[in-house]
């Protein structure tokens, strides 16, 4: 039973790490229709950032919010440059000119930081478990993760429903040259929210840091796993990627802790353990393929356009 | 539109640049230089490049010309790199291979064409056993026998039980084979991770812990190992269950695993503390040619290989069309490796000592692996009755 | 229409010419290497040129082509490995392999359009690609050697460099041809009417999915040929090239080359694979130079390749 209550935690926990990325690659999909491979670069960069801010300031907190801001300037710019002038573009110019970011990203890490990677190590303070439930311990750096994706969402949530801003990126979302015709500077307001993308990824990124590696290239799997996420959940749905990132990250966990034992009781030990990782991989894109299937639009669509 | 025209004949031309056949040793190399795992490459390259320079870059009195090829760790692409060698590069050797599936992809082209492949690092089982090749040498060892000196060391420590994690390829199965072929104590359970997109090991971590094993056994190479290892220290385990290795700690891996992988023990062939006076030189003007570098077991195994090459054509007096000499002579493994004096078995994989490394603060206060026993002697894998060549 | 004589076709016809000719011009230099480079980019170039079919003509962006070039391959693969070595059955396997999962898959995806499509394709390949690790028997992640190239009764000898070649060009031109006799047969027409405006043939009373599925087949079919050709090239073949990433880079021939042109994709190939390999001659941060250079394309050269020639000979 404790081992399930601890399972759990790694799932809600790595659901909503991934929700952390989701949603940046949610909004910007959902507003302004637009395709952005080069997500994952933005998630790779945030890490990159801190661990060199940390290193340089001796201080974990300080170095995180500089790399939040850094990555965060580095969206717009980006925008700014380039991907402005990709919107209202077919999806697949979007993907081929986010594809060429992505290697010219991860070649420009390897010429600046070197192929080696970095770490980024804890303050001593979040190395220790934390006792939650007698006799279960978990990693206090996995609670401030769940922690801090739950109080992203909340504050994500409020942004979106209750404040002005949120308004324009709902109507947005929905009717984009209808705001245009009421006179909202659509440009800033795109820019804004790219902005705030490359943030939530690049914070999804700096996250994960000290529990997996920065290095070179990290962001490209989980990318594919945040654009399951985003459909599953509906495009442009926030509170969609929030439910369908939770239910990634336990199907991911729970099928692998528990999947090799439940086939062992059908299979030979060997061919168990050999067929169970290929399997509950496999459970991910199953699950999206029979959401398609019969939802074409995801669980929770945004409003219809 | 005439542009379109030039640049195409440019790039034509750029590839149609016939070899030169000159009087030099010609060797192809073929690494990982891009991507995530470049730094494998990179210090195998260094290694070669160092050994050249001990070597005056001539074997034979010739002069020696390396052509680098990147595979992209893509058996595909390592496999036309390797033709592009071969067959548009005329060179005499082909050597390096980091991955096991780019090695078992480019070694047909080898093998058909009698051009010699050293491997300075895969060791696949088949390469020891039915594919093994008059022209293939290996100067590192086959993937069964790292795990097996830890399973032996394991119950020279007296374990009574063990869980294993490891990748779920071929190497991964080979490396957990291997720890089972010699561990005597119970294994308690068995995980098998998706190589290489999965990162995170909690829900492994804590099926080990609750599985009550006295130990943990992995192997995870590269930046999983660094994962791994900062998880296993994350969830507490480190002053729970003791944590035995292959593969998982070397010299690239360590500044990024930092005090996490004090006291965790792995077995190796070669390590840099080896009292051998190449072993000495080898690792010292390493460290001042590249400037805060160490070299790895990886660098090890090319600096031999370069020298397992030189034997050979300093035998044939640089020439290179003499290939059953050169073979002959490779076999004896007649050259100072740095690993120590070591024979080759019949299927040309090297019969050699394992040693336990530990991680300790070294003089600098930098963290360092160093030997602490003798695991096994002269070992030699367990595939070699299936390799049709005899001694 | 405008005269045919112009600088696209030229090219075009220049580039026939230089592939049919390219074993000759390979012996009399003696560089092997060419024609063993060119193999692979024709074959890619017909695997480029299937997936153009659905996602040029037909709007069907699928993001799993890599699938068909692993199935098309294990196919031949896995015979060899059971000792069944002639081409007369592995290759009608192979076909028949990829038209079946060609047929499952699409009546599945054509339930969804546009991104969704985009997704549920790619989560079908995935699954192909972890079910292939997952075959220990055939190698499993490691992959598996082909240690015959596929017979065919003395009548053509694929160890032969310059016999595997014409057979691999005679592939890709005959893929290509029969392409182009697809969109403009009747069946073409009405599968490129249904990509610009699918209520009105739904309307007018053809059955839009219908005719999208034969077409979604029809070119999974013949990028499994590929995938049969390619494992005779490299005699090898591993779950690592069924993975996305084979397919985004399908995906980025087919654009850069220029989407819905007939010989788009065999220029896009042509160039894309040069380009990677004199790059990476020239420096190893070639990616660098790439990466942006795919952006200026989007930018400044709708319709890739072919649409800048097209542009070109306008004047």
């Amino acid at each position: 039973m404790l081992v399930l209550v601890e399972q759990s935690l790694n799932g809600l926990q790595f659901g909503l790490l991934l929700f952390l990325l989701a949603a940046g690659l949610t909004l910007v999909f959902g507003i302004m229709d637009f395709v952005n491979l080069a997500h994952g670069s933005l998630y790779m960069m945030g890490a990159y950032f801190a661990a060199t801010f940390v290193a340089w300031t001796n201080s974990f907190v300080l170095g995180i919010l500089m790399a939040l801001g850094a990555t965060l300037l580095l969206g717009i710019a980006l925008e700014f440059i380039a991907l402005r002038h990709l919107y209202g573009r077919d999806h697949l110019d979007q993907v081929l000119a986010t594809f060429g970011l992505i290697l010219f990203f991860n070649d420009a890490v390897r010429l600046i930081w070197g192929p080696a990677g970095l770490s980024l190590p804890l303050p001593a303070w979040l190395t220790v478990p934390v006792q939650i439930v007698p006799g279960v311990f978990y990693p206090a750096y996995r609670l401030s993760i769940i922690v801090v994706a739950l109080a992203v969402a909340a504050l994500l949530y409020i942004v979106v429903m209750r404040t002005r801003i949120g308004m324009l990126i709902r109507a947005g979302a929905s009717n984009r040259e209808m705001i245009g015709a009421l006179g909202i500077n659509i440009k800033l307001l795109f820019t804004l929210v790219f902005g705030l993308g490359a943030a939530l990824a690049g914070l999804a990124g700096l996250m994960q840091a000290p529990i997996l590696t920065v290095q070179i290239g990290m962001g490209e799997n989980i990318l594919i796993l945040a654009f399951v996420i985003i459909v599953i959940g509906g495009i442009g749905s926030i509170r969609g990627a929030f439910m369908a990132a939770i239910f990634v990250g336990m199907i991911d966990t729970l099928g692998r802790a528990f999947l090799p034992d439940l086939l062992r009781t059908v299979l030979s030990s060997a061919a168990a353990s050999t067929a169970a990782p290929a399997l509950s991989s496999m459970l991910i894109y199953l699950l999206m393929a029979i959401v398609l299937v019969v939802r074409p639009e995801g669980l929770f669509p945004a409003a219809k356009r | 539109m005439k542009k379109a025209f030039w640049l195409a004949g440019a790039t034509i031309l750029a590839l149609a640049q016939p070899a030169l056949a000159g009087d030099t040793i010609k060797i192809g190399f073929v690494s990982t230089f891009s991507g995530p795992t470049a730094v494998i490459g990179n210090d195998m390259r260094n290694s070669f490049e160092l050994a050249l320079d001990h070597l005056g870059r001539k074997m034979g009195g010739k002069p020696v010309e390396v052509l680098y090829e990147d595979d992209g760790q893509k058996p595909d692409v390592g496999k036309q790199k390797t033709e592009k060698l071969i067959q548009s590069d005329k060179v005499d050797f082909v050597v390096g291979y980091i991955w096991s599936n780019v090695l078992l992809a480019s070694l047909k082209t080898a093998v058909d064409s009698k051009t010699f492949l050293i491997s300075a690092n895969a060791g696949p089982s088949q390469l020891a056993g039915e594919l093994c090749s008059p022209y293939v040498f290996s100067t590192s060892w086959q993937n069964d026998q790292t795990p097996q000196a830890v399973g032996t060391y394991m119950n020279q420590k007296g374990v009574k039980s063990v869980f294993l994690i490891g990748p779920n390829y071929a190497a991964g199965k080979d490396m957990l084979a291997g720890v089972k072929s010699t561990f005597k104590g119970q294994v308690v359970g068995e995980e098998y991770t998706v190589w290489p997109s999965q990162l995170d090991f909690s829900a492994e971590l804590t099926k080990a812990k609750n599985s009550k094993a006295e130990s943990i056994f992995v192997f995870y190479p590269g930046a999983a190992g660094v994962q791994f290892l900062n998880q296993y220290a994350q969830a507490g385990l480190k002053q729970q269950i003791p944590l035995y290795t292959a593969f998982t700690i070397d010299e690239l891996s360590l500044p990024l695993q930092k005090d996490n992988a004090i006291g965790v023990p792995g077995a190796q062939q070669w390590v840099n503390d080896l009292p051998f006076p190449e072993n000495k030189k080898f690792v010292e003007d390493y460290r001042k040619k590249y400037t805060g570098l160490r070299p790895t077991f990886y660098g090890a195994q090319s600096y031999d290989a370069a020298n397992l090459i030189n034997s050979a054509v300093v035998a044939v007096k640089g020439d290179t069309s003499k290939k059953d000499e050169m073979k002959a002579e490779m076999e004896k493994a007649n050259f100072k490796s740095v690993r120590g004096p070591f024979k080759y078995g019949n299927n040309h994989i090297p019969i050699q000592n394992f040693y336990l490394q530990d991680v300790v603060k070294d003089a600098d206060g930098q963290l360092s692996l160093k030997t602490v026993a003798t695991i096994v002697k002269d070992d030699q894998d367990r595939f070699h009755d299936k390799c049709p060549m005899k001694k | 229409m405008k005269s045919h004589i112009n600088a696209r076709n030229v090219i075009v016809a220049l580039v026939a010419l230089g592939l049919t000719l390219l074993p000759a011009y390979s012996a009399l230099t003696g560089n092997i290497f060419i024609l063993t480079l060119f193999t692979r980019i024709v074959i890619f170039a017909l695997a480029a040129a299937s997936l153009n079919l659905i996602m040029g003509y037909g709007g069907m962006m699928s993001f799993g082509h890599a699938a068909y070039l692993g199935i098309g391959g294990y196919a031949v693969g896995i015979l060899a490995h059971e000792g069944i070595g002639s081409g007369f059955i592995q290759w009608p396997v192979a076909l028949a392999l990829s038209a079946l999962y060609a047929l499952v898959i699409g009546a599945l995806s054509l339930r969804t359009r546009g991104v969704y499509f985009i997704m549920i394709t790619l989560a079908f390949a995935q699954m192909a690609y972890y079910i292939a690790s997952g075959l220990s028997r055939y190698g499993g992640d490691d992959g598996l050697t082909i240690y015959k190239r596929s017979t065919f009764g003395g009548l053509i000898d694929l160890s032969n460099r310059v016999q595997f070649y014409y057979l691999c060009l005679a592939c890709l031109f005959g893929g290509v041809y029969l392409i182009w006799r697809i969109i403009n047969s009747r069946f073409g027409m009405v599968v490129q009417g249904v990509r610009s405006n699918e209520q009105r043939m739904q309307a007018i009373g053809f059955h839009a999915n219908r005719y999208r599925l034969v077409c979604f087949v029809i070119s999974g079919t013949i990028c499994g040929l590929a995938g049969a050709l390619l494992a005779n090239n490299t005699d090898f073949i591993s779950p690592a090239g069924m993975y996305w990433t084979r397919s985004g880079e399908l995906m980025v021939m087919v654009v850069f080359g220029g989407m819905g042109s007939l010989f788009g994709p065999v220029l896009g190939t042509i160039v894309f694979l040069l380009l990677e390999e004199v790059l990476s001659q020239f420096t190893e941060y070639w990616a660098l130079i790439m990466g942006p250079l795919l952006l200026l394309i989007v930018l400044f050269a709708r319709g890739g390749i072919m649409g800048l020639l097209g542009r070109l000979s306008r004047g």
